[in-house]
């Protein structure tokens, strides 16, 4: 390819981050055969993953990027807006398809019957095309189609686990109402706010939303995208839909939905709430400090407290990211620069932790079938890559220094002792060291405890170790030199509450 | 470039290298080769900071060489290669990479210029030394480790708490003397307090390092507690509040230690005296007393080795440290006696040996700055000492009433381990010169005038004396605090009187606020169970119903705050 074409491309690069993935759903549908569609999903996912960088990139140079989708001027047609916020959450979800990807082969072949691997990986691809849509558009009712897209192929990913276990299908029912609630709710949002301003455009709403900030119609639009969105995020006690189905997915599918769904509601709830609204309205104010805030606590510690009795670890991972989620909102109920900052931050972190963790259970769940307390008994002998992997994942997870755990911990802590909150630093730490616990009991059964009696395993292979261990070793590299992300969740956060980039 | 890297490298590199080498010999003089590499590289290293980068917009440095930094690293190396030797025929791979690990850690601590990176070492050894204990490889060894980690780790917190408030304060992180007067710089200093083994804070030690296999301990007795000592120091100098803690903790163990059996379990009661002396040096904070501190760590780690290691001995060839069931030994283990016996005289401070000339630096500082309560109390806490370490073990061991155990004498490992370091013993107590040349701060002091000789030989002697007589006519042990024939009749019997009572109601108040504190932690483990179990309220899967429910009541209460707003 000449530099002539390659720098035509670059214009329209924002329209091909979303319609390369959702053009080769059916593309993939056709193909058929488990392997060409796994073949072409990781190319595709790749080049998502290099189209997201490059967007960052520009983003970074040059500033807020806007693209008229079809040549459409704004308030008609719709628009693609991409700013360090979003670009941000663009490279996580496609970084993370890219390592899920490699992996999925050999994992998907054991998990799912043959003749529905084709189509296990087109609804990836619809996953994937509707979270970067959600991300990237500037549309408020575009973000309602692309996060039905979401949704509706996330079900399929999770029933997907019913060959091992039926209760895949009861969860992603649950899944189903309760997502289809929460996306009704945040519609019905758009639409009182379409109502009183009259437009659908996101930066034509954030003009004229100031004007009607007391009006009760306002009001009620905030509150159900607030609710509709902490559904989908999992925001304690909404998170109910989230344990089983975390826990009954596939393996390749709970660790891309994961690292990926819950963050793209983050960031549609952040757009929201700094973008179209602002903490300056008392509505707002009220909200992040009597609603979300002590949720976002409630949920740290009671998640991570559930987390701590449970068997399975697929189920305490999953309890263990409704804590995390809480960490995030914190941030956001802060309202301050140094609070979304740590949102941000947190948010691109914990992708990188869950995705690393789910994927070395996934491991474990091919080579040993069974990832409970029971199952990994023993395994720091038998697999010693996949249980270091986990290791290393847990310790970021709980926030030990030289991982991005600690760094999301040391801005939270940070940002809470800015404004003089101790009781929430306090919290914070304890929930931490309860998170310990947990690591712990896992790092017991593996290490310290002897295997069952003649069960003898294997390590992982190389195709799913590699992947999982790309994600290891970014967790410990971002927690090491953190100076990249933290700069651009600065950027983000700056921007979101409308100071200079 | 050879200059540049930091000691603590060499271990964490050693430590899986050894692992790759076939378990023997051959390994075990690997691992020994270890602390020799890592002494050359820091006397390679010039005084100054290196490695010096940012983390989350702190300036970080790994490798501080200065003068108070160099003593420490220096014994650690020592130290290590020391226990390496001792625990040659060792082997147990679990034990082998996590002393090397546990020796690495404690020197990278050393080195640190900042607080995070302190903290990151600090629970470093913390959780790498844990497996000494669990190599025991027994039930109660594994609950015995499990309370250990607990302590030192939520060490660790505490001090990564006062860390971050200290750090959002005055936006350093430095690790450079700090002023006790915030909630941030508290934390701090009771994360060093714990790991110091304060008196209140100090159980830890006394249920931990009986515990750990016979090498296990020499290795623990070496690096935590003068970690601590070494951060209290650099942290602390001159905090007045450290005398008085330091003078506490010289005196109440000697009475713990008096009555106790195990002899595994009197020496972690003396070393919890002896580091209260350090703790008072650093607390009077002059040259001279840093001075002290640091070279009674220097040569405490010696000598508590050797005893350790005479009690590692023994305990590896009868399998047992109890007073009642040994004795005469000295037939069997003639070498580990004369070893034991050096130990046993270097803690007592006799002249020659090596706590004479580092104790009395700390004493003379005590009485330069007029501190004279404090130096009769030091004074009284020596003579404590010389009785239950000086005395009580080479006594109760190796000579007193004859067990009738007759066994081999200690395998040659462990005799080379203990006589090399009986030897540093001696040699230091004769020539301090190069000892005292490596001290923080210069030097101006001669530990052998006449007076002072004479001023300690006499009063070691008539505590021997006393001691024999009291032997003699069946008075010891319920007579033993008679010894101190220095102090006058109401001291002798009404202090240990008090303060035996004293040390009844700590023990009482102690136990009450354990069982108390267990009783409400599972009780409350059980109603997180309840609720938050698989079963319980949270932790179960929730019906669909009830999760829209939820959605309703979370819209209700936004909307509700809402309209409050206007």
């Amino acid at each position: 390819m000449t530099g002539a074409t390659l720098s035509g491309i670059v214009p329209h690069l924002p329209a091909l981050q979303v319609v390369v993935p959702l053009l080769a759903a059916p593309v993939c549908f056709l193909l058929r055969r488990g392997v060409i569609c796994w073949g072409f999903a990781t190319l595709v996912s790749w080049a998502a993953f290099a189209t997201s960088l490059v967007l960052l990139q520009v983003v970074l140079a040059d500033g807020t990027i806007r693209y008229e989708m079809g040549g459409w001027a704004a308030p008609w047609g719709i628009e693609y807006v991409i700013d360090a916020t979003n670009a941000i959450v663009l490279v996580i979800v496609s970084g993370i398809g890219s390592a899920v990807m490699p992996y999925a082969r050999r994992s998907v072949m054991a998990e799912i019957p043959a003749n529905q691997h084709g189509l296990y990986y087109t609804a990836y691809l619809l996953c994937l095309a509707g979270l970067l849509g959600v991300t990237i558009t500037g549309d408020a009712f575009n973000v309602f189609v692309f996060l039905e897209i979401t949704s509706l192929s996330s079900y399929i990913l999770v029933s997907a686990g019913a060959g091992m276990d039926r209760r895949a299908l009861t969860a992603a029912y649950n899944y189903l109402v309760l997502g289809t609630v929460g996306a009704t709710f945040f519609v019905i949002g758009v639409g009182l706010l379409y109502m009183v301003t009259g437009t659908l455009n996101i930066i034509d709403l954030s003009e004229r939303v100031p004007a009607l900030q007391h009006n009760r119609t306002v009001h009620v639009a905030f509150a159900f995208i607030v609710v509709g969105m902490g559904l989908k995020l999992a925001l304690f006690p909404l998170h109910t839909w989230l344990p089983n189905a975390y826990t009954y997915a596939p393996s390749t599918g709970t660790a891309f939905l994961a690292a990926t769904s819950t963050k793209v509601s983050v960031y549609v709830l952040l757009r929201f709430l700094f973008v179209v609204f602002a903490p300056s309205y008392g509505f707002m104010a009220l909200t992040l400090d009597y609603v979300l805030l002590p949720l976002a606590l409630i949920g740290m510690v009671a998640a991570t407290v559930a987390a701590i009795y449970q068997y399975n670890i697929k189920r305490l991972l999953a309890y263990s990211s409704v804590a995390q989620i809480g960490y995030m909102v914190l941030g956001i109920a802060y309202g301050s620069v140094e609070g979304l900052t740590a949102a941000i931050l947190h948010l691109f972190n914990h992708a990188l932790m869950k995705g690393a963790l789910f994927l070395a259970l996934g491991c474990i769940m091919l080579r040993v079938g069974d990832v409970t307390m029971r199952g990994v008994q023993g395994l720091g002998r038998q697999m010693p890559w996949t249980m270091a992997a986990f290791v290393t994942g847990g310790l970021s997870l709980i926030g030990v220094p030289l991982t991005v755990g600690f760094i999301s911990k040391w801005y939270l802590i940070t940002a809470a002792l800015d404004d003089g909150r101790w009781p929430i630093a306090a919290v914070i730490l304890a929930s931490s060291l309860l998170a310990i616990i947990y690591v712990w009991k896992i790092v017991e059964a593996a290490y310290l405890k002897e295997p069952p009696e003649g069960r003898v395993v294997r390590e992982a292979p190389l195709s799913m170790l590699v992947p999982t261990w790309v994600l290891v070793l970014a967790n410990i590299g971002f927690g090491i030199n953190a100076e990249f992300t933290v700069g651009v969740a600065r950027t983000a956060a700056m921007g979101l509450l409308g100071g200079a980039p | 470039m050879l200059a540049t890297i930091p000691p603590f490298l060499v271990y964490l590199i050693g430590a899986p290298l050894a692992l790759l080498i076939p378990n023997g010999s051959l390994r075990s003089a690997f691992m020994c080769l270890v602390p020799v590499v890592g002494i050359l590289l820091l006397l390679d290293i010039p005084y100054g900071d290196h490695l010096t980068t940012s983390i989350v917009g702190q300036s970080v440095t790994l490798l501080r060489v200065d003068s108070l930094s160099f003593v420490f690293g220096l014994i650690f190396n020592i130290a290590a290669f020391l226990a390496l030797v001792f625990a040659w025929h060792v082997r147990d791979a679990m034990q082998q990479v996590s002393t090397l690990l546990y020796a690495g850690s404690a020197v990278g601590a050393v080195f640190c210029g900042d607080l995070i990176s302190l903290f990151v070492f600090w629970e470093a050894t913390a959780i790498t030394s844990v497996f000494l204990i669990w190599a025991t490889r027994t039930e109660g060894s594994y609950h015995t480790g499990m309370r250990y980690l607990i302590i030192q780790v939520g060490s660790g917190v505490i001090l990564l708490s006062g860390v971050l408030i200290q750090a959002s304060q005055t936006g350093s992180v430095a690790f450079d003397a700090m002023k006790l007067d915030g909630l941030g710089t508290g934390l701090i200093f009771l994360a060093f307090g714990i790991k110091c083994a304060f008196p209140l804070l100090h159980n830890w030690l006394q249920d931990s390092y009986p515990a750990a296999t016979a090498t296990g301990t020499v290795t623990l007795s070496a690096f935590t507690t003068k970690l601590a000592v070494y951060a209290l120091a650099r942290g602390f100098p001159g905090t007045e509040v450290l005398i008085y803690i330091g003078a506490v903790m010289t005196v109440f163990p000697i009475f713990f230690a008096a009555v106790e059996n195990n002899l595994r379990k009197v020496l972690a009661y003396s070393l919890n005296n002896q580091l209260g002396f350090m703790v008072v040096g650093i607390g009077v904070g002059t040259p001279l007393a840093l001075n002290g501190t640091a070279a009674h760590a220097f040569c405490h780690i010696l000598y508590k080795a050797v005893l350790f290691m005479s009690m590692g001995a023994v305990l590896h060839r009868t399998g047992t440290t109890k007073a009642s069931e040994l004795g005469g030994l000295y037939r069997s283990m003639p070498i580990t006696m004369v070893c034991c016996v050096i130990g046993a005289a270097s803690i007592s401070a006799f002249p020659l040996f090596s706590g004479f000339v580092s104790k009395s630096l700390i004493q003379s500082a005590t009485a330069d700055t007029g501190h004279w309560i404090v130096w009769l109390v030091l004074l009284f806490a020596s003579v404590g000492v010389l009785e239950h370490s000086g005395i009580k073990i080479p006594y109760f061991t190796f000579f007193g009433h004859d067990s009738g155990i007759r066994c081999k004498e200690a395998p040659w490992n462990m005799v080379t381990a203990m006589v090399l370091t009986a030897a540093l013993c001696v040699g230091i107590g004769v020539y301090p010169a190069p000892l005292y040349a490596i001290l923080p701060f210069p030097v101006d002091y001669q530990p052998y005038t006449v007076a002072h000789v004479v001023t300690q030989l006499q009063m070691l002697l008539f505590a021997l004396l006393a001691f024999v007589f009291l032997m003699r006519k069946g008075l010891y042990p319920a007579e033993f605090r008679a010894t101190n024939l220095d102090f006058d009749w109401i001291y002798r019997r009404a202090l240990p009187v008090i303060i035996r009572g004293l040390g009844l109601g700590i023990d009482t108040v102690w136990s009450r606020l354990i069982g108390g504190s267990r009783a409400m932690v599972s009780a409350s483990i059980d109603a997180a169970s309840r609720n938050f179990g698989p079963y319980g309220i949270v932790g179960r899967t929730v019906r669909v119903g009830n999760g829209v429910a939820w959605v309703a009541v979370l819209l209700l209460v936004t909307l509700l705050v809402g309209y409050s707003a206007d």
